[in-house]
């Protein structure tokens, strides 16, 4: 297995050498994927907290389908998005087909379902535990809400991190809307699969390292940011 | 209304800033940006390197960038139908052929061709090595039920995998799950598995002398002229896909079938070895004799 140790040689190399096309790769992946999450995140969350409070006909329905959505498939939802956006779909004449727009837009609704549903339990069970309290305080129901995200921002960033991890870690959404286009829609994760297509392995699992420690550092910025505000305290 | 906390309005910072970062992207890339073309391509050319080698010097001569997308020919040819790319090029002669009958390309060149070859374990369990007849060693891998690694993905190289099956009149399908293996992926993915599996299969040269994960296999058929594999480029219809872009596409085949990509192509060096072999200028000579 000399395909590990050469993999982190690589990997260290690629990083140490700030390789102009690996540089690109990143950025395009981060910009992707956090304005997918900006997205999600404005859609998902305010939809999550009305689902928590709003009681409804047909609700219990709409959260099952909403917690199943969370588990499609990228690779269905590139191809439902790839038909929507093809010259041939009703949405063609737009041309947004392998640009990041379109891998912005599969990501989105990749991770909203996600953000919703996940913001949704965090925000009723914290209505839950307050329950008493706004009752008391005759709070309106928009109120109430903007106490309960304060309230929950914590779990609420652990919610946003899944689904920015979800979204930087998919291929299949995006190498079907994106198309892997070299300089212009290739990704971090496209390019992982590209490379395995090649057979050079070791380059591959490179890659993988240096997005796990992207990854890393996303979620360690997080947490530092937490702790600078002191919110573990809280937590 | 929300009670002023500086680290909700740090978080609605972040999330505007990586809102803002992401709008750029957002607006449709067309103005101020370069002419550029979409070519829905095979997976071999790319993964070659070819593109690599020479679309820059198309670029440097017309302006015009290359947008490449490499698929299965079977997926490519499917895009190309939808109007999504501008020019075609793939190595499915009937199905290049077919695409052009039926209105959906405008018409079809030759560009190249290589040539497939068998790969399978040195220590070849079905004895195929050396054999000059591809189908007959499709048909001792069959016998001796060895695995065979197939790309099983309706690509230009699976199907010309099954004419080769048909000509040993073997129905690897029966088996399939047994010792004939659809992977349903590229040929990359598919040398992987062959590579981890010791198994036979068929691949263009261009992608086994540019792979690097070869393991145990190694060349044990080639030469039949029933492994000869053509590439073609298409543009695609205009009339039915108003969006293409006829000038620009037609100034990247006139470039890639004339003199200089021709040259092109033939230059191209992979680990010592010639990948493709430039053709267009014969096959014009051909036609014209006709």
């Amino acid at each position: 297995m000399q395909d590990f140790a050469e993999a982190f040689r690589l990997a260290a190399r690629l990083v140490l050498s700030g390789d102009p096309t690996l540089m690109e790769i990143i950025a395009l992946s981060l910009r992707v994927s956090l304005s997918a999450l900006a997205i999600a995140v404005l859609v998902g969350l305010p939809a999550g907290a009305f689902l928590a409070i709003a009681r409804f006909a047909g609700r219990n329905a709409l959260l099952v389908v909403l917690n199943a959505l969370m588990g499609l498939p990228p690779v269905v939802l590139g191809l439902l998005v790839y038909l929507a956006l093809s010259r041939a779909g009703p949405l063609g004449a737009l041309g947004l087909l392998y640009t990041p727009t379109a891998m912005i837009i599969a990501q989105s609704l990749l991770i909203t379902p996600i953000i919703a549903a996940l913001s949704r339990q965090v925000i009723e069970d914290l209505d839950r535990e307050y329950g008493e309290q706004f009752r008391s305080l005759c709070l309106s129901p928009y109120r109430r809400i903007a106490v309960l995200v304060r309230e929950g921002r914590l779990a609420l960033t652990t919610v946003a991190l899944a689904g920015f991890g979800r979204a930087i870690a998919e291929v299949g959404a995006v190498i079907i809307v994106g198309g892997n286009i070299a300089h212009v829609t290739r990704v971090m994760t496209t390019a992982i699969a590209l490379e395995t297509a090649k057979g050079e392995l070791a380059l591959a699992l490179a890659l993988g390292l240096v997005l796990m420690t992207i990854a890393l550092l996303v979620n360690g910025a997080v947490m530092a940011i937490r702790l600078g505000t002191g919110d573990e305290r809280h937590a | 209304m929300f009670p002023a906390s500086p680290r909700i309005a740090a978080l609605a910072l972040v999330v505007i800033a990586a809102a803002l970062a992401g709008l750029p992207g957002a607006a449709p890339a067309t103005a101020g940006e370069k002419p550029f073309i979409i070519l829905q391509s095979t997976t071999s050319t790319a993964n070659s390197g070819l593109y690599d080698a020479i679309l820059p010097k198309f670029t440097e001569r017309t302006g015009i960038e290359v947008r490449v997308v490499a698929v299965g020919t079977g997926q490519a040819i499917k895009n190309a139908r939808n109007g999504d790319g501008d020019v075609l090029l793939v190595h499915d002669r009937a199905a290049e052929e077919r695409f052009v009958a039926e209105g959906w390309g405008v018409a079809r060149f030759d560009v190249m061709y290589n040539d497939f070859v068998i790969v399978g374990p040195r220590s070849d369990p079905a004895g195929i090595r050396g054999l000059k007849s591809a189908s007959a060693a499709f048909a001792r891998i069959a016998e001796a039920k060895a695995p065979f690694a197939s790309r099983g993905d309706n690509s230009g190289t699976h199907k010309k995998e099954l004419r080769l099956w048909k000509a040993a009149h073997v129905d690897p399908i029966a088996a399939s799950g047994r010792w004939y293996r659809e992977t349903g992926s590229g040929m990359g993915a598919t040398l992987n598995a062959a590579s981890a599996m010791n198994a036979y299969a068929l691949t263009d040269r261009g992608t086994w002398i540019a792979f690097a994960n070869r393991g145990d296999l190694a060349i044990l058929v080639e030469g039949d002229p029933a492994l000869f594999n053509p590439y073609g480029v298409i543009l695609v219809n205009p009339a039915r896909h108003p969006h293409v872009k006829r000038r620009e596409g037609q100034a990247f085949i006139d470039w890639i079938t004339g003199p200089e990509g021709q040259a092109a192509i033939a230059a191209y060096r992979l680990k010592g070895h010639q990948l493709f072999f430039p053709n267009a200028r014969r096959e014009a000579k051909a036609r014209e004799r006709k």
